[in-house]
């Protein structure tokens, strides 16, 4: 697969098209699968993560899944082009910074990915704009069983899925739900809502999936637990409560219109106008700009721009992605200066003549 | 506009930190944002919250007894388990099923599986975990330089992996 053609496009995930996507980003939902007759990717000797590698490289291939994939091999990639995939959502840091033979199928259309040697075996993700929980399992479990036709994964019929960490084991899945709550953060009511997820055992972490540190309003709910409850049953709470969080982002975005409409208007304002005439400016600052600018697109108050645009540059003015579009590596400072440029450049496209 | 919480300079970055569910605001100015986002990087992912957790808990007394534990196919020992929060190899599930409950008790709240199980039952896993021992037996070996031991133990790797295969797969 050729990473720079890349560049230039963006995944399916991101046209935000997908149900409620003025306030859920994506639907993901990951599987944890290991071969049962080779030690852990941590525990596995070179040879032994070149066994496991090839193998499951070969089942990759021949995967009658109505889509086609392309493999990575992410150990000979250079650190930009892994900090690339992980900005992508493709693989995770801990793939990137691993060590090894290990790899990535991904599919065309970037929804479908398949990590070999991450923490386990295998780690199969699906990933869907907006809400959309249901097609993610659908698509995921359908090459779970394609895969699982063709090797034998670890499982036993106390434990099921049997994994490197047990945080994982039982069902392996990881149900996640990405949101942009930029609302109940401005109003602090987001607490709340920490809160109560935390009561019911999920969790709540920021853009990428790890860390605490949330940027740009961006937040990722998922379930822990994986044993003794059903892929169905893990869903379905996510189902539940996730709506709950969309009609509350939704009803304090409506009273901040009411209340104070110009002080909303004012601040989203503000946020295009930085971000369309930086001349340098920070990924963190970025972020938290196209937040309000997303925000104000969906209360109506700009209408000159489109979501997947405004979620195209969230992805793009990533570090990785700045240097791949420009061809070359820049340092921090330089970085600010190729943001503030191409921000310009696509918020900017077509009013030229404006001043 | 905000001041910095850190040097009462106008702050230019508005970080969330959500901590055991509670969120805080942090607002920082240019500079001190750059230390802030220069700090360590945090924790990376479930496994190694889980592994901090693991490594903080242990006492030196359950420490020592848990040197003992050792898996028979990957050689990992339980002591290990708890400082990296990794196992070694599936087989680690049985090797260490007593000490292993309470904790899958505690992140879970239940031990047994309810949801998808593989259509083809790994009937032949005893001999999958089998696999796993020999494999580091054949690396002791020509680490060794004992490639007589070497050949006579990838024999029986081969043999082996035939029997899993031919009872495995129908095709
Ligand atoms: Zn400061
Ligand atoms: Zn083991």
């Amino acid at each position: 697969m050729d990473l720079d053609s890349l560049t230039t496009t963006s995944g399916e995930w991101l046209r935000g098209n997908g149900p409620e996507s003025d306030i859920v980003i994506s639907s993901r939902i990951r599987l944890a699968r290991n071969l049962a007759q080779f030690p852990f990717p941590n525990r596995a000797d070179d040879a032994a993560r070149t066994e496991i590698e090839s193998l499951l490289k070969d089942q990759l291939f021949d995967l009658a899944v109505g889509t086609r994939l392309s493999y990575v091999d992410v150990r000979t990639l250079n650190d930009l082009d892994r900090q690339f995939l992980v900005e992508r959502q493709l693989i995770s840091r801990e793939h990137a910074e691993s060590h090894g033979s290990r790899g990535v199928g991904i599919s065309s259309e970037e929804n479908l990915s398949l990590m070999i040697n991450e923490e386990d075996h295998l780690r199969i993700q699906v990933l869907h704009s907006g809400f959309a929980l249901d097609d993610c399992w659908k698509q995921i479990d359908q090459v779970d069983d394609a895969i699982e036709e063709r090797v034998t994964y670890a499982f036993n019929d106390e434990l099921g899925y049997l994994t490197a960490c047990p945080t994982n084991v039982g069902t392996g899945i990881r149900v996640s739900v990405m949101l942009h709550l930029p609302a109940l953060v401005l109003t602090k009511e987001i607490q709340k809502v920490f809160q109560a997820l935390h009561k019911i055992s999920l969790a709540v972490r920021g853009l990428y999936g790890e860390g605490s540190q949330a940027m740009g309003d961006f937040y990722q709910i998922s379930n822990q637990v994986t044993l003794g409850k059903s892929e169905s049953q893990i869903i379905a709470e996510l189902k539940d409560v996730v709506p709950n969080i969309i009609n509350y982002e939704r009803r304090v975005r409506d009273a901040l219109i009411q209340e104070n409409r110009q002080g909303l208007h004012d601040q989203v304002s503000r946020a295009y106008g930085i971000l369309k005439n930086a001349q340098t400016i920070t990924s963190e600052e970025t972020m938290h700009l196209l937040s309000s600018l997303r925000m104000g697109i969906n209360l109506g108050l700009i209408d000159d721009l489109e979501i997947p645009t405004v979620n195209e540059l969230f992805i793009h003015t990533q570090p990785a992605h700045l240097q791949k579009i420009r061809q070359e590596s820049l340092e921090s400072s330089e970085r600010n200066i190729a943001r503030a440029g191409y921000l310009r450049l696509r918020l900017t496209d077509d009013d030229d003549d404006r001043e | 506009m905000k001041k910095c919480s850190r040097c009462s300079k106008p702050s230019t970055l508005h970080i969330t930190e959500i901590q055991e569910g509670v969120a805080q605001e942090l607002h920082l100015c240019e500079s001190c944002a750059k230390q802030y986002l220069a700090a360590p990087e945090p924790m990376t992912s479930e496994s190694d919250e889980f592994a901090e957790k693991l490594s903080e808990s242990v006492s030196e007394e359950e420490s020592e007894s848990y040197g003992q534990l050792v898996c028979p196919n990957c050689g990992i020992t339980f002591k290990e388990f708890r400082s990296q929060g990794r196992l070694g190899c599936p087989h680690d599930y049985n090797a260490f099923a007593k000490e292993l409950t309470p904790l899958l008790e505690n992140i879970h709240g239940e031990t047994q599986h309810v949801g998808k199980c593989p259509k083809r039952a790994p009937e032949a896993s005893q001999k999958q975990y089998e696999l796993i021992k020999l494999r580091g037996r054949l690396r002791a070996a020509i680490d060794e330089e004992d490639y007589e031991m070497a050949a006579r133990i990838r024999d029986e790797i081969n043999e082996l992996e035939d029997e899993v295969h031919s009872s495995g797969d129908d095709d």
